[in-house]
């Protein structure tokens, strides 16, 4: 072999306070910018989504800053910036380009990512593009109104369709074209690392099911945020330079005609949502692969089907480009189209199954620990089951028809999309943790978390399907103004107790996290005793991970419970002389 | 990016066993940038189709004479210094600093003119009364809206082709850059052409008024 020096020590470790923490290049000083980035953003859109439980039980209710209680404008636009901020900022954010930063050269064996500036760069674009977005809050008008999809036309007219949509909504455009250039430079750094600085015998099929996910979510970023980037160009066209591709001609509001003519609303859903159902797998893919990673780690077994794992992650990505349309059912279009749409979403239940069953398999008969992050893999699994099975329902035209804007969407999205991602995020951080910080996070304090929170957000999200099922709408600031809805005013009641103890809950994580830093118990190289080769180098790593010399990789990531081997796992890196015998 | 880093760019640094993808991550990194930059180009393509398709009144403004023939010339021009680009990677690889600056020169030389010609029919389209937001040959003012934005941002493209080009072409002929960014700084300069491309018969030839 060739020895390439720059390929595991990319660059010397720098002095000085600014560039080591601030404008750092090293991957795992962008990796925690960007965990905290997220974290910061979580407790921001928890915050809103705190108000808006407040809102929906008790209407009338005064809070601080908010005098004559929330008034409805302020409560939609506390939906558009609890969507943004928690999709953007947090689920985007935090497992592909916080986790994935920190661990996806240290598991392939590289000393950097192949562009350490571009690198430096997207976090600070993302950075940029946060303080744009939260800007909005502080602007006359405050923050947009039409949800994170702000669909045309009311996105594209301005101030007219109200009072969050002028320049708020042009900032919330400004803040996703920059994200939009922040992930796409993230996507090309992480899909060139992982084919160009792999240590010798890290073959594909060798790669932690973690690196396959974050490639694979790489590649969906890299097709998905070019589209959304034109979308965005061009509503901003049309709300500074009065173009009217998303204005059609003669609207009418608020008693007066829209000077505008020609444009199609449905073209921004288009444009949406082919980048906003790839956005999803976006969300969800890194803790599919974290999942199946923690799952055989704690099972003391091999992931069950590791090549069907493979497969079923690019299947599902490969999908998601092709069932935009299940979003658009009721905007008018043909029902042919409707039922490709509707066939081919119901398909990726094929490839989410096989992952669902891989996951069983690789329990079945396993030496289970029930560490946190081990409870927090399989809350991952359960909710990703229970958020699964309602997209079935909402893939076919005829249910969607009536299920459409209501909670029985808010419900499926945020067990699938939401909840599931962020027990993804948490399985990270307890599981990493010792590697990231040299400590233990507190493994009372972390099961209390789990706990509270697994049943937490099952008494949310549970009785709201159900809400939805009987026609409660999405989107209303209280359900006064129709007999049918003050009915289901109790639930509201439960749903917003059940928010406020899981809200709680997140503090005790917050105050876990922050004193484990400090104050844990200091953690061995490689605690849980796992095979990946992130667990052979020091806690935290050295600035160049490997101290200079490219690891060799003489096996696959799980193995686990070797037949006639002593220990009950084998370390990537271990050479075959080096394995010893029961 | 330090220098040790550049060496390892320059010879494929993977090692991870049989090597499909023995290309530098700065070349994969391009072709990846490019792919991305296909969807954003895509999109606004289809946006114009789109545009195109549901409004009945839609223009076609454009007559062989001048329009055609002057955007052909652009065209050529263009298509010219994808030509030159190919010389100035081939004068790099043999290690032919002073070829290599001169045919990149050409190249840049080709692209600012294709973005005055362009400009110049821009200014003369406004005149006209062709602005994104109206349009004085009837029919749908998404003309004018996909016209400016699609050429527009093509142009940006150009126009960032071209400083880009200069970079490159300095470094290299200081002998702080290697062919294999020559040949990357290509990659772009083609792909920007192959946009154009599409943009002609789409945008132009699409809308010839006979």
């Amino acid at each position: 072999m060739t020895t390439h020096a720059g390929a595991v020590h990319a660059h010397e470790a720098p002095q000085g306070f600014i560039r080591k923490y601030i404008f750092s290049l090293d991957h795992k000083v962008i990796g925690k910018q960007y965990i905290s980035l997220a974290l910061f953003s979580a407790f921001v859109g928890m915050f809103l989504s705190l108000l808006m439980r407040m809102r929906l039980a008790w209407p009338t209710m005064k809070l601080p800053f908010f005098p004559d209680g929330i008034l409805p404008e302020q409560y939609l636009a506390m939906v558009t910036m609890h969507g943004t901020i928690m999709v953007f900022m947090v689920l985007t954010t935090a497992p592909q380009s916080g986790f994935g930063n920190y661990f996806l050269p240290i598991q392939i064996g590289a000393a950097d990512m192949a562009f350490p500036v571009l690198n430096m760069l997207s976090f600070w674009t993302t950075l940029l593009s946060l303080v744009v977005l939260m800007a909005a809050f502080f602007v006359s008008g405050g923050a947009p109104l039409g949800g994170w999809t702000v669909y045309t036309p009311l996105s594209a007219i301005g101030q007219i369709a109200g009072p969050g949509q002028g320049l708020g909504m042009t900032l919330w455009v400004i803040a996703i074209a920059i994200f939009c250039g922040a992930s796409l430079m993230g996507a090309i750094n992480f899909i060139a690392t992982t084919l160009d600085l792999r240590s010798r015998g890290m073959s594909l099929m060798r790669l932690p099911l973690t690196v396959w996910a974050w490639f694979i979510t790489a590649v969906i970023s890299l097709l998905a945020f070019g589209v959304l980037l034109a979308a965005g160009i061009l509503l901003l066209l049309d709300r500074t330079a009065g173009t009217s591709f998303f204005i059609p001609g003669n609207l009418v509001l608020t008693d007066k005609v829209i000077p505008h003519k020609g444009g199609s609303p449905i073209l921004w859903q288009h444009l949406f949502w082919f980048f906003g159902h790839p956005e999803v797998y976006i969300a969800i893919l890194p803790g599919m692969g974290l999942a199946s990673h923690v799952l055989s780690t704690f099972s003391r077994k091999p992931v069950f089907g590791y090549r069907a794992m493979v497969f079923a992650m690019s299947s599902i990505a490969f999908l998601g480009f092709i069932v935009w349309g299940h979003h658009m059912f009721v905007s008018g279009m043909s029902p042919y189209v409707g039922l490709a749409f509707s066939v081919l979403t119901m398909s990726i239940g094929v490839p989410s199954a096989i992952k669902t069953f891989n996951w069983l398999g690789t329990l079945w008969g396993g030496d289970i620990k029930f560490t946190t992050p081990m409870l927090f893999a399989l809350g991952f699994v359960s909710l990703f089951v229970s958020g699964g099975l309602s997209g079935l329902f909402l893939a076919q035209t005829s249910i969607d028809q009536y299920l459409h804007d209501t909670y029985f969407v808010v419900a499926h999205f945020h067990l699938i999309m939401g909840v599931a991602a962020i027990f993804g995020i948490f399985t990270g951080v307890y599981f990493w943790f010792p590697k990231m910080f040299g400590r233990m996070m507190s493994d009372t304090m972390g099961k209390l978390h789990f706990w509270l929170t697994f049943v937490g957000v099952y008494a949310i999200f549970m009785p709201m399907h159900f809400i939805g099922l009987a026609g409660h709408p999405r989107r209303y600031a209280d359900g006064s103004g129709a007999a049918y809805l003050a009915s289901m005013d109790p639930v509201h009641v439960f749903m917003s107790v059940a928010a406020f103890v899981t809200i709680a809950a997140q503090f005790i994580f917050l105050f876990n996290f922050l004193w484990s830093i400090w104050k844990g118990k200091k953690a061995d190289i490689n605690p849980w005793q796992a095979t990946t080769l992130e667990w052979g180098v020091p806690s935290p790593p050295p600035h160049d991970n490997f101290a200079g010399h490219e690891p060799p990789v003489h096996r696959g990531a799980y193995e686990f419970a070797v037949p006639g081997v002593a220990d009950d796992y084998i370390m990537q890196t271990t050479p075959p002389e080096k394995v010893a015998k029961a | 990016m330090s220098d040790s880093h550049a060496d390892v760019l320059r010879e494929s640094p993977w090692t991870g066993g049989g090597s499909p993808y023995s290309i530098g991550s700065k070349k994969l990194g391009m072709w990846l940038f490019i792919v991305s930059d296909t969807l954003t180009f895509a999109a606004l393509l289809l946006t114009y189709s789109y545009c195109r398709l549901t409004n009945p009144n839609w223009p076609k403004p454009f007559p062989i004479f001048n329009a055609i023939v002057f955007t052909t010339i652009m065209t050529v021009v263009l298509l010219g210094s994808s030509l030159t680009m190919v010389m100035g990677v081939a004068a790099a690889h043999r290690g032919n600093r002073a070829s290599t600056v001169k045919w990149m020169l050409a190249t840049m030389l080709g692209g600012a003119i294709f973005c005055g010609l362009h400009a110049t029919e821009w200014m003369h389209l406004i005149h006209d009364g062709l602005t994104p937001f109206s349009n004085k040959y009837g029919g749908s003012p998404l003309f004018g809206a996909t016209f400016f934005g699609i050429t527009g941002l093509h142009m940006t493209h150009v126009a960032i082709g071209v400083i880009y080009l200069g970079i490159v072409a300095t470094g290299f002929g200081r002998g702080k850059f290697s062919a294999e960014d020559v040949e990357v700084s290509g990659l772009y300069w083609h792909f920007v052409d192959l946009v154009w491309m599409f943009v002609f018969p789409m945008i132009y030839l699409m809308s010839v008024k006979y």
